[in-house]
C-alpha cells in the first residue's frame, strides 16, 4: 500500500507522563513520529497533540486504535489533509557574510512573508509559518548563504468549518 | 469522609475490593502499608521469597478465581524484581493489581526525593508503563481511594491486564480526610461491550452459509466466562472448536467437536481442520505467530469473523472480513439468539463426519512398557487421576507443551500457563496462588528442571503459609526446548544447555520441609500424585526422563499450517 504522512490529532489529559505514554507506544510498536506538536486546549486540563506519521493505511489504523487505547488519551481523530488548515512555524538563522547577502536574504523573506525577528553583524534570524513545503523550500533557498540554525515547531493543524476535535 | 493515613487508606480500599490475599515482600518504603496489615485479620498477607514469584502467585490467583490478583513490593528493587511478572500478566491479560513503595515525594524536612537518585529509587512507573495496562503515582494521600477504585476498574474490565500503584512512602504516611465511593468515571476509558448489531448480523449469515466452521476460541472466551455460550453456538454450528494455548480449557476438550490445541505444538486435527474451513470464528484470540504461523498460510480460504474486546487487535496480525468489537460472551449470545431463528440444532453433518474422521485418523498414540516414562503418557496418566475440576499450571519449555498437548482440559480456568511472554519459573508461584484461589481443589505445576530452578525458592513460601501443591518435575537434565531446537535446527550442537544432575529435587525439597519423591515407573508416579494431592504439604515429585525426547508435532519456527511435521525425519 501507499506511504504517505497522515495527521493524527489528539486530545489527551493534560498531565506528566502522558507524552511519555504515547511516545513510548509509538516506539514499543515501532512507529515512526514524523514530527509532534504538543499545547495546552481551550481547556486547561486537556492537551492537544498534533502528530505526523508516515505510512500506509494499515499502519495509520493501527497507530490510532493503539492510541485510543491509552488511557490518559481521550479522542483520536485522522485530520482528513484536504479540508484542514496545517501550519508549522521555523526559525532559521542564517550566515550573512556582506551587506548584499543581507539584502538578498531580506528580500527572499519578504517573497516567503518571513519575518526577520534578528539581526546582528554575521546573521540574521528569519521566523516563518506555513505549510511544511513551504518551510523546507525556503530553508533550502537559505542553504547558499549559511544556514547555521534551524528550530522548527512541528504541524500544528485545525479541520475547516465547524467539524472538530474536541471534548464537550 | 474519614481521615486516616494513606496506608490506612489503600487497605481501607483493598477491602472494599474484597481483596482477601495479598502476595507480597515487605521493604523500607511499603512499611506504613505493612503496618497496618498486621492489624488487618481480612487480608492474609502472603509472605513470597522473591517479587517476581509474588506477581506470578497473584497472576496464578486471578486466573484461577477470575477475581484481581494482588502483589507488593517495597521501592527500587523490589519494584524492579516485580517486573517480569507484571510483563507476564500483561501479555496474558490478566488483571492483578501491583503496588509499590516509592521514596518520598515530598520528605517530611521539605526535601523533594523522587528524582534525586535516592537510596532504592528507581523508576517504576517509566519501567512498567510499556507493560501496564494504567499505572498510578498519587502525590497526596487524600488520592489513595479513587485510584485504588479505578486501578481495580481498569484492571477487570475491556481487555484485562495488570495496573500499578507506586506509592510514595511520604503520601503512605500522610493523614488525610478519605472519600470512598463506588463511582469510576475516567473520561479516556470506556471499554466497549455491547456488539454492532449490524456486525452480528453479518456474522450470523455468513455462519449460516457455512459449509465448514470452525471456531479459535482464545483466551478471551475465558476472561468473559463466555464457556456456556460457547458450547451452545459450537454445537447449533456442528462447528468444531480448536483454542490457541490462552483458550486451553475455555471448551470441553472431551467433546466430540474439540480439536484441542492450535500452534507450533498444536494437535494435527486442529492443524489439518482449520485449514479445510470456509469460515473462521475467531473469538478472544490475537493471532499470535505462535498461534498462526506464517501468516500469508493462515486459513487463506477462508472468511473470518473476529470478536474481540481491543479494538486495537482487531486487523493487527490477520485482516479479517468482519470485525466484532464487543465483550465475547455478548457477541456470543447475540450471535446464537440470531443463528437460531435460522438453524436447527442437527444431530450430524457433512462437516461433522469429516471432523470425527480425520480426528480418528490423527488421534496420537501412546505406548510403551510400564518403565518408560514418556512425558505423554505420564501427562495421560495424571489426567485419569486428578479430578476434572483439578488446576494445572505449566512452566515453560517441552514441558508446558506436553501439557498443552496431552492433558485433557474440561473447565475454563482449569489450566494455566505463560503463553504470550513464555516465561519459565512462572508455573510453581501460579499454583501457590491458585491454590490460595482455590484451597479445596489440587493444584499441580507440570515442570522442567530448568524452568521450576528460576522460582523454586518458594517452596519456603508454600510451606509456611500451608498451601500445599504439587509440583511434578519432568527432569531431563536440560533445558530440553532450547535443546530440542539445536537437535532439530543447529545439529546437535548442544551449546549451553546441559543441566547436570543438580540439584537433587528430592533433597532440595525437604530441605524446605516439602515432601520429595522420585519415581521410576509409571506405578510409581500414579501413587506419588495420588498421595501428593492429599498431602498437607508440598510435594515435589522428580520424574526422571531422558534428555533425547522432543515434542512433536510442530510447525518450525517460520513455517505455516501446512508445515506441520509429525517427526524428525519429516524434517
Ligand atoms: C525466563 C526465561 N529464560 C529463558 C527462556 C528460554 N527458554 C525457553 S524454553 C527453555 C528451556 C526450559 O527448560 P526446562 O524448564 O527444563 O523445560 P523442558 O523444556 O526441559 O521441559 C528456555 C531456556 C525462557 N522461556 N524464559
Amino acid at each position: 500500500m501507499d506511504e504517505k504522512s497522515h495527521i493524527i490529532a489528539a486530545i489527551v489529559e493534560h498531565k506528566p507522563g502522558v507524552l511519555y505514554s504515547v511516545a513510548n507506544m509509538f516506539r514499543r510498536r515501532n512507529f515512526n513520529i514524523e514530527s509532534i506538536s504538543v499545547g495546552p486546549t481551550e481547556k486547561n486540563d486537556l492537551a492537544r497533540m498534533t502528530i505526523t506519521v508516515n505510512g500506509d493505511e494499515k499502519l495509520v489504523e493501527q497507530v490510532i486504535k493503539q492510541m485510543n487505547k491509552l488511557i490518559d488519551v481521550i479522542k483520536v481523530s485522522r485530520l482528513d489533509p484536504t479540508n484542514i488548515v496545517s501550519r508549522e512555524m521555523a526559525l532559521v538563522k542564517i550566515t550573512t557574510h556582506d551587506a548584499k547577502a543581507r539584502s538578498d536574504i531580506i528580500n527572499y523573506a519578504d517573497i516567503f512573508r518571513a519575518r526577520v525577528v534578528d539581526v546582528s553583524s554575521e546573521t540574521l534570524m528569519a521566523e516563518i509559518t506555513g505549510g511544511s513545503d513551504k518551510i523546507d523550500a525556503f530553508i533550502d533557498l537559505m542553504r547558499p548563504f549559511g544556514v547555521k540554525e534551524v528550530a522548527r515547531t512541528g504541524i500544528t493543524a485545525l479541520s475547516r468549518g465547524a467539524k472538530s476535535v474536541r471534548i464537550e | 469522609m474519614t481521615k486516616m493515613s494513606g496506608a490506612q487508606a489503600v487497605v481501607e480500599a483493598l477491602k472494599r475490593q474484597k481483596v482477601e490475599a495479598i502476595f507480597g515482600i515487605i521493604g523500607g518504603a511499603v512499611l506504613p502499608i505493612y503496618d497496618v496489615l498486621y492489624e488487618t485479620p481480612e487480608i492474609r498477607h502472603i509472605l513470597a521469597r522473591h517479587e517476581q514469584c509474588a506477581a506470578h502467585a497473584a497472576d496464578g490467583y486471578a486466573r484461577a478465581s477470575g477475581r484481581p490478583g494482588v502483589c507488593m513490593a517495597t521501592s527500587g528493587p523490589g519494584a524492579t524484581n516485580l517486573v517480569t511478572g507484571i510483563a507476564n500478566a500483561y501479555m496474558d491479560s490478566s488483571p492483578i493489581i501491583a503496588l509499590t513503595g516509592q521514596v518520598n515525594a515530598f520528605a517530611v524536612n521539605s526535601s523533594y526525593l523522587i528524582g534525586k537518585d535516592a537510596f532504592q529509587e528507581a523508576d517504576i512507573i517509566g519501567i512498567t508503563t510499556p507493560v501496564t495496562k494504567y499505572n498510578y503515582q498519587p502525590k497526596k494521600a487524600s488520592e489513595i481511594p479513587k485510584i485504588v477504585k479505578q486501578a481495580f476498574y481498569i484492571a477487570t474490565t475491556g481487555r484485562p491486564g495488570p495496573v500499578l500503584i507506586d506509592l510514595p512512602k511520604n503520601v503512605q504516611s500522610e493523614t488525610a480526610e478519605m472519600k470512598f465511593t463506588d463511582n469510576v468515571e475516567i473520561r479516556g476509558y470506556k471499554p466497549k461491550t455491547d456488539p454492532h448489531l449490524g456486525q452480528v448480523k453479518k456474522a450470523v449469515e455468513l455462519l449460516f452459509k457455512a459449509e465448514r466452521p470452525v471456531i479459535l476460541a482464545g483466551g478471551g472466551i475465558i476472561a468473559s466466562n463466555a464457556s456456556p455460550e460457547l458450547l451452545a453456538l459450537a454445537e447449533l454450528l456442528m462447528s468444531p472448536v480448536t483454542t490457541p494455548l490462552m483458550g486451553k480449557g475455555c471448551f470441553p476438550e472431551n467433546h466430540p467437536l474439540s480439536l484441542g490445541n492450535l500452534g507450533m505444538h498444536g494437535t494435527r486435527a486442529a492443524t489439518k481442520l482449520i485449514l479445510e474451513a470456509d469460515v473462521l470464528l475467531a473469538v478472544g484470540t490475537r493471532f499470535s505467530d505462535r498461534t498462526t504461523g506464517k501468516l500469508d498460510e493462515f486459513c487463506p480460504d477462508a472468511k473470518i469473523i473476529h470478536i474481540d474486546i481491543d479494538t486495537a487487535e482487531i486487523g493487527k496480525n490477520v485482516d479479517v472480513d468482519i470485525p466484532i468489537v464487543a465483550d465475547a460472551k455478548k457477541a456470543l449470545k447475540e450471535i446464537y439468539k440470531y443463528l437460531t431463528k435460522k438453524l436447527q440444532k442437527k444431530e450430524s453433518s457433512q462437516w461433522f463426519k469429516r471432523v470425527q474422521e480425520v480426528k480418528d485418523q490423527l488421534k496420537d498414540e501412546v505406548s510403551g512398557g510400564e518403565k518408560d516414562l514418556k512425558p505423554p503418557r505420564l501427562i495421560k496418566e495424571l489426567r485419569k487421576i486428578l479430578p476434572n475440576n483439578a488446576i494445572v499450571t505449566t512452566e515453560v519449555g517441552q514441558n508446558q507443551m506436553w501439557a498443552a498437548l496431552h492433558f485433557t482440559a474440561y473447565e475454563p480456568r482449569t489450566f494455566i500457563s505463560s503463553g504470550g511472554l513464555g516465561t519459565m519459573g512462572f508455573g510453581f508461584p501460579a499454583s501457590i496462588g491458585a491454590k490460595v484461589a482455590c484451597p479445596d481443589r489440587p493444584v499441580v505445576d507440570i515442570a522442567g528442571d530448568g524452568s521450576f530452578r528460576m522460582t523454586e525458592q518458594d517452596l519456603a513460601c508454600s510451606v509456611q503459609e500451608k498451601i500445599p501443591v504439587t509440583v511434578i518435575v519432568l527432569n531431563n537434565s536440560v533445558l530440553g526446548m532450547v535443546a530440542q531446537w539445536q537437535r532439530l535446527f543447529y545439529g546437535r550442537r548442544y551449546s549451553a544447555v546441559n543441566l547436570g544432575s543438580v540439584p537433587d529435587f528430592v533433597k532440595l525439597a525437604e530441605a524446605y520441609g516439602a515432601k520429595g519423591t522420585r519415581v521410576g515407573s509409571l506405578k510409581e508416579f500414579s501413587n506419588a500424585v495420588r498421595k501428593a494431592i492429599k498431602s498437607e504439604v508440598t510435594t515435589v515429585i522428580d520424574v526422571p526422563i531422558s534428555p533425547e525426547e522432543n515434542v512433536f508435532p510442530m510447525i518450525p519456527a517460520g513455517a505455516g499450517l501446512k508445515g506441520m511435521v509429525k517427526s524428525e525425519e519429516e524434517l
